[in-house]
C-alpha cells in the first residue's frame, strides 16, 4: 500500500464533492469522477432550500437536529452561497391546530429557534400571503445555491491536490481477489477541461479505496460488483417563477403533502414539490399535471401564483434509502437520514463503501463521517477541518464594497456579481478590459463568464452553473450566442458552435413545462431570433454545401430602383 | 362621439403599416392604432419572402417559384403569387431597400456568422452579400456582445462562403460605458459627435475609420454591426467608405435592431404622406358588434375608453411574439375580437421536444377566407367587416420558412385593398 492512500470517489454531487474535499484536506490522494457536469444528478435538481430542520421537527427529529447544526456551519463556511431569508410554517384555517403545536414543540426539542407570529404579522413580512393564513412559526430556513456550493467545494478539493473529472462515466469496477481496486472510466468526447484523459477514450483508475457517492445511481455501481444497493429513487417536480413572489421560505404547516413549499432563490422563486417513487433515476415521466398541481396547491398560500409567469420546471430524484427490514410503502415515510454501507462488512467485498440517502443540507456532515470511516481503514488519524475552513469565495466576505463605481458596473449588476463571487470578486472583476453584461436577465458580466470558462472549459452548461447566465426570464434566448462567442478564441469555432447548441437545447428542455402565457411568447421570440434572424435552424455550417453562385450577388441592385445610390450623401429619406 | 374613419387598422407592425398604406393609397380615409412597440425592433430589418419550404428544403433561390407548392392553408396561397409580387412593388416604392432587380434570393451574413436567404435587404447591408466573392473584414466592438467579429468570421468560413473573411475587434473611440446602448453608438455617428482620442477631440466617424484602418489589410469590404447611425445612416456609411477606401456594410443584429426601426420609420413616413392618421401607445380593450358587423372598438387612454368607429377593420396585432395571440394553461386566444385559434387541447401538444423542432405554436393564428376575413371554428365568416393580416394569421411557420416579412406585406396589402374597396 502506498504511503498516501489513493481514494476514488464516484459522483460529483454535493455528497461526493464534500467527501473529496474532506479527504483531500486530510492529506489523502483523491480522484473524483462524475458522469456529467458537477451537480448533474440530484444536487442540481433541488429547490435550493437550506433547511432549518423545521420540516423534519415532528417526524424525523434526528434529521432535524443535524439540519440546524449544518445550517449554522454552512452560513459560516459558505456565506457567498447562502441567503438567510428566514422561513415560515404557515397555517391555513383547514390545517390542524394540533399539528401546529407539535411543530412548534418539535422545533424547540431539536434546538431550532422558532416563534409564533399572527397572520397579520406574517402578512406584514410577506404581503402576498393569503388573507386567511391564521398564523405562522418563524424558523431560520434559508436559500442556498447548490451549484456555487459544489463548485466551491471542488475548487477547494483541487487546491488540496484532488483531481476532479467531469463528463467521465464509470463503466466498470475493477475487482481482483474479491476486492475493488479501481474503476474503468469512459471520458466523454469534447474539449478543454471536459477531457483530461484521451478524448473520447477510456481510462483505468486504480485506487486503494472506492467511495460510491452516486445517490440515486448507487445501485448501478453496486450491480458492477454484484452487490445489492436498494436505493428507492423518488421524483419531485420543481417549478421556477420568473420573480420572487416571496422573500421568505414559505412552508405549509401540514404533516406531509405535495406542493407545500415556496423558496425564494436569487431572482426567482421555486415551487416544490412532489414525492413519487420511480423505477429508473434517469428515465421517468415528467408530466404537465404535476406542474399544475404545484401552482394550484401553492396558490392557496400565495394567491398571486395563479397568474404568475413560470420560466421552467424540472424534476429531481431523491436517493432515498431504508434498511431492508423497514419496508415503507410510501416514499414520504422513508427517512431522510443517510446510511453508510461498508461492502466488506455487508457483502464481503473489500475496498468500497457506498453512501446513500441523506439531504443536501447535511452533505458536509456525511462527508465527514465517510471520511472518518475511510481514514480508519488506513489507520489515519487526521482531523476533519471542513466545518471550520471557509470555502473559496467565502473567506472574508464581510465587505460588500461599492463595486459599481470601482469597476464601472451599473447597479444592480455590480452587487449581484459581488454576491455571487464573494471574496473572489477582486480577482475576477479587476480587469483593464471592458466588462459588458453578457446575460442581462441575471446580470452576469464578461469577466465572470471568462472566469468560469477558465475553471470549466468549453462546456457552457458548466459556465451556466457557475454564473447563472441563461437562467433568467429569456432562458438563454439572448445570451446563448454571446456565451458561445466568449468561448471563441480559446476554442475553435466548431467547439463553440457545439457548446452553443447544447446549451440552447438544455434550456429548451426545462422551458417545455412552462409554455403558456408570457413564457410561450418568450419561447416564440427566442425561436424567431434564432431561426429568423440568425438562421440557426438551417445553419449552412451544419448542413450540406450551399451553391452561393446561384444567389443574388448584388450586381444590378440599386440601378433601376430610382433611389439614390450608396455613395450619394445620405439617400433621399435620411439626408444629412 | 366616436372617432370615425373608413378603415381602422389595429397594429403598427409591417402588416398593419402596409395595410394602412395600401388602403390610404386606394383613397380610403384610414386610421391606424397600435399599442406596444412593434416587433420590428426585434427583427433583423431584412425582408424575407420564402427561404425554405415547409419541409425544410432550401435555401430556396426563387421564392415566387416555390410558393405554388406551399400547402393550401398557407397565407401566400390565400392571396396568390401575383398579389405577392404587387405588394412587393408597393414596398419597393416606399423604401430604399435592394433586391428588387431580381426574383432570386440573396444570402446575407447574420451577426452569429450564418447566412440567411432573404428577398430584400437594406441599402446598408448590400455590400455584405455572401454571393459576392470579394474578401471581407468584419469589425466588432469590444463592448458589443451581440457581434463577435472573429467568431462570426470563423463561422462564415465554416458555412463555406466563397471569399476570405477575417474578424477584428476594436474599441469604439471615446469613453463609452461598457454597457452603452446601441442607440448611443448610432447617435454619436449620426451627429459625427466629438469623441476623445488620446486627449484630442475628433469626430466619431473619423475616429472610427482611423481605428479600422489600423487593422484593415486589403479587404475591399468592411462589415460592422448594425449601429451605423439611425437618422443619417447613409451619410455615416458614405463617410466611412470614403475614409477607409472600401465598401462598408452593416451586419443585421438582434434586438434592439436599428435596421428594423429604420424600416418602421420609413413606413410611417410613407403612411403620413399617403394621408392616413395614426395613434400609438394605447391598447384596444373592447368592441361593440351588431350581429355580423363590428361597429366600434374602444381604445384605453389614461383610464378612459375612447370609441373608434369605422366601416372596415383590419386586425394586424401580431402573433405570439407581438401578443396578438395569447395563451394560458388551458387555451390559446386572440384577445381583441376573440377570433378562433385552432390549437391542441393539451398544452403539451403545442410544441416539439427539440428546440428547432416542428413547433405547432409557430403556426398558431386565425384562419381566413380568400379576402382574409377570420373564420369561426365552423368555418363561417366571423365578422363581415374584419380582415386579418400578418403574424396573427395561422397556417405557416415564418421562422422556419423565413417568410415573416413577405407574408406581412402581402396579406397587409390584400387586407388594406379589400377594406378600402368595401368602404367606398
Amino acid at each position: 500500500m502506498a504511503q498516501t492512500p489513493h481514494i476514488a470517489v464516484i459522483g460529483g454531487g454535493s455528497t461526493g464533492i464534500g467527501i473529496a474535499r474532506d479527504l483531500a484536506m486530510r492529506g489523502l490522494d483523491v480522484t473524483l469522477v462524475e458522469q456529467g457536469n458537477l451537480t448533474h444528478g440530484t444536487t442540481g435538481r433541488m429547490h435550493g432550500l437550506l433547511h432549518s430542520g423545521g420540516r423534519y421537527a415532528v417526524a424525523d427529529q434526528a434529521s432535524a437536529t443535524e439540519c440546524i447544526e449544518e445550517n449554522r456551519v454552512l452560513r459560516d463556511i459558505a456565506s457567498h452561497c447562502v441567503e438567510m431569508t428566514g422561513g415560515l410554517f404557515v397555517k391555513r384555517p383547514e390545517d390542524s391546530e394540533e399539528y401546529f403545536q407539535e411543530k412548534l414543540e418539535g422545533c424547540k426539542e431539536c434546538g431550532i429557534p422558532a416563534e409564533v407570529i399572527s397572520g397579520e404579522e406574517a402578512r406584514a413580512m410577506e404581503p402576498h400571503l393569503a388573507k386567511d393564513v391564521e398564523k405562522a412559526i418563524t424558523v431560520p430556513d434559508g436559500a442556498i445555491d447548490p451549484f456555487r456550493l459544489v463548485v466551491a467545494n471542488a475548487a477547494s478539493a483541487e487546491e488540496h491536490g484532488a483531481r476532479i473529472e467531469t463528463h467521465s462515466k464509470v463503466t466498470d469496477l475493477i475487482i481482483e481477489d474479491g476486492e475493488v481496486v479501481g474503476l474503468e472510466v469512459e471520458h466523454a468526447s469534447g474539449s478543454g477541461k471536459r477531457v483530461h484523459g484521451t478524448e473520447g477514450g477510456t481510462e483505468e483508475i486504480r485506487a486503494d479505496y472506492v467511495v460510491n457517492a452516486t445517490g440515486a445511481w448507487a445501485g448501478r455501481i453496486g450491480d458492477m460488483a454484484n452487490v445489492d444497493i436498494a436505493v428507492r429513487p423518488s421524483k419531485g417536480v420543481m417549478t421556477i417563477m420568473n420573480i420572487r413572489q416571496v422573500d421568505t421560505v414559505i412552508n405549509r404547516c401540514k404533516p406531509k403533502g405535495d406542493a407545500d413549499i415556496v423558496v425564494p432563490h436569487e431572482t426567482t422563486a421555486i415551487l416544490g414539490t412532489t414525492d413519487e417513487e420511480v423505477e429508473d433515476p434517469e428515465d421517468y415521466p415528467e408530466e404537465g399535471w404535476e406542474v399544475d398541481k404545484m401552482i394550484d396547491t401553492l396558490k392557496e398560500l400565495v394567491p398571486m401564483l395563479d397568474e404568475a409567469r413560470t420560466i421552467r420546471s424540472f424534476w429531481g430524484v431523491r436517493p432515498l434509502y431504508e434498511p431492508p427490514d423497514v419496508g415503507s410503502d410510501d416514499p414520504t415515510d422513508i427517512t431522510r437520514d443517510y446510511f453508510l454501507l461498508d461492502h466488506d462488512e455487508r457483502d464481503d467485498l473489500q475496498g468500497m463503501t457506498s453512501i446513500v440517502g441523506g439531504k443536501f443540507t447535511t452533505y458536509r456532515m456525511m462527508g465527514e463521517e465517510i471520511s472518518d470511516h475511510v481514514c480508519a481503514k488506513f489507520g489515519i488519524d487526521a482531523e476533519c477541518r471542513t466545518a471550520d475552513e471557509p470555502l473559496p469565495g467565502s473567506e472574508d466576505f464581510s465587505v460588500l464594497r461599492d463595486y459599481m463605481d470601482e469597476f464601472g458596473l451599473r447597479s444592480p449588476i455590480g452587487r449581484r456579481s459581488v454576491e455571487r463571487l464573494g471574496s473572489r470578486a477582486d480577482d475576477v472583476l479587476k480587469t483593464s478590459d471592458p466588462n459588458p453584461t453578457i446575460c442581462n436577465c441575471e446580470g452576469v458580466t464578461r469577466a465572470e463568464v471568462q472566469d468560469a470558462i477558465e475553471q470549466s472549459g468549453s462546456d457552457l452548461n458548466a459556465v451556466r452553473i457557475r454564473t447563472r447566465a441563461s437562467m433568467g426570464n429569456c432562458q438563454g434566448g439572448f445570451c446563448c450566442s454571446r456565451l458561445a462567442s466568449e468561448l471563441h478564441g480559446e476554442y475553435s469555432e466548431d467547439i463553440a458552435r457545439e457548446a452553443w447548441d447544447e446549451l440552447l437545447q438544455e434550456r429548451w428542455k426545462g422551458q417545455r413545462h412552462a409554455l403558456w402565457g408570457e413564457q410561450l411568447s418568450q419561447a416564440a421570440l427566442n425561436y424567431a431570433l434564432h431561426s429568423t434572424t440568425q438562421n440557426r435552424d438551417n445553419d449552412p455550417a451544419d448542413g450540406g454545401p450551399v451553391d452561393f453562385a446561384a444567389f443574388d450577388s448584388g450586381v444590378g441592385a440599386g440601378e433601376a430602383s430610382g433611389t439614390a445610390d450608396v455613395a450619394a450623401d445620405g439617400g433621399t429619406r435620411n439626408g444629412d | 362621439m366616436a372617432i370615425n374613419s373608413e378603415v381602422l387598422v389595429i397594429g403598427g407592425g409591417l402588416a398593419g403599416l402596409t395595410s394602412a398604406l395600401k388602403a390610404a393609397r386606394e383613397g380610403a380615409d384610414v386610421r391606424l392604432v397600435s399599442y406596444k412597440q412593434s416587433s420590428l425592433r426585434h427583427a433583423s430589418g431584412l425582408v424575407d419572402l420564402l427561404g425554405y419550404t415547409p419541409d425544410g428544403e432550401g435555401p430556396i433561390t426563387d421564392p415566387y417559384a416555390a410558393m405554388g407548392d406551399l400547402p393550401e392553408e398557407h397565407p401566400y396561397r390565400r392571396v396568390g403569387v401575383e398579389t405577392v409580387r404587387e405588394s412587393m412593388s408597393l414596398f419597393d416604392e416606399v423604401t430604399d431597400y435592394r433586391g428588387d432587380h431580381t426574383d432570386t434570393n440573396a444570402l446575407v451574413p447574420t451577426h452569429g456568422g450564418t447566412v440567411k436567404p432573404t428577398a430584400r435587404y437594406p441599402t446598408g447591408a448590400a455590400a455584405g452579400l455572401a454571393s459576392d466573392d470579394r474578401d471581407v473584414l468584419l469589425v466588432g466592438l469590444e463592448s458589443l456582445v451581440d457581434f463577435d467579429a472573429p467568431h462570426a468570421a470563423a463561422h462564415l468560413e465554416a458555412a463555406g462562403v466563397p471569399f476570405d473573411v477575417r474578424g477584428e475587434t476594436i474599441r469604439f473611440p471615446g469613453d463609452l460605458q461598457a454597457d452603452a446602448k446601441i442607440t448611443r453608438y448610432a447617435k454619436l455617428l449620426d451627429t459625427n459627435g466629438d469623441v476623445a482620442v488620446r486627449g484630442r477631440k475628433k469626430g466619431a466617424r473619423d475616429a472610427l475609420a482611423e481605428r479600422v484602418n489600423t487593422v484593415r489589410d486589403t479587404e475591399e469590404r468592411i462589415g460592422f454591426p448594425a449601429i451605423l447611425g439611425d437618422a443619417h445612416t447613409d451619410a455615416v456609411r458614405a463617410a466611412l467608405e470614403e475614409k477607409i477606401g472600401a465598401d462598408v456594410f452593416e451586419v443585421p443584429m438582434g434586438p434592439p435592431s436599428l435596421p428594423g426601426l429604420r424600416l418602421e420609420d420609413a413606413l410611417f413616413e410613407a403612411l403620413d404622406e399617403a394621408g392616413a392618421s395614426f395613434e400609438t401607445g394605447n391598447p384596444v380593450v373592447d368592441f361593440d358588434a351588431d350581429g355580423e358587423r363590428i361597429e366600434t372598438v374602444y381604445i384605453e387612454k389614461n383610464g378612459a375608453k375612447i370609441p373608434n368607429s369605422a366601416d372596415q377593420y383590419v386586425l394586424a396585432t401580431g402573433g405570439l411574439v407581438g401578443k396578438g395571440i395569447e395563451s394560458d394553461r388551458e387555451s390559446v386566444t386572440e384577445p381583441v375580437f376573440d377570433c378562433h385559434i385552432e390549437h391542441g387541447e393539451d398544452r403539451y401538444e403545442w410544441f416539439d421536444g427539440d428546440a428547432f423542432g416542428d413547433h405547432p405554436f409557430a403556426s398558431f393564428g386565425v384562419e381566413t377566407d380568400e379576402t382574409l376575413r377570420p373564420l369561426t371554428a365552423d368555418s363561417a365568416v366571423q365578422f363581415e367587416n374584419l380582415r386579418a393580416a400578418g403574424s396573427v394569421l395561422g397556417g405557416y411557420d415564418f421562422a422556419a420558412e423565413k417568410s415573416g416579412s413577405g407574408v406581412s406585406i402581402a396579406t397587409g396589402y390584400v387586407a388594406g385593398e379589400n377594406a378600402a374597396a368595401e368602404a367606398r
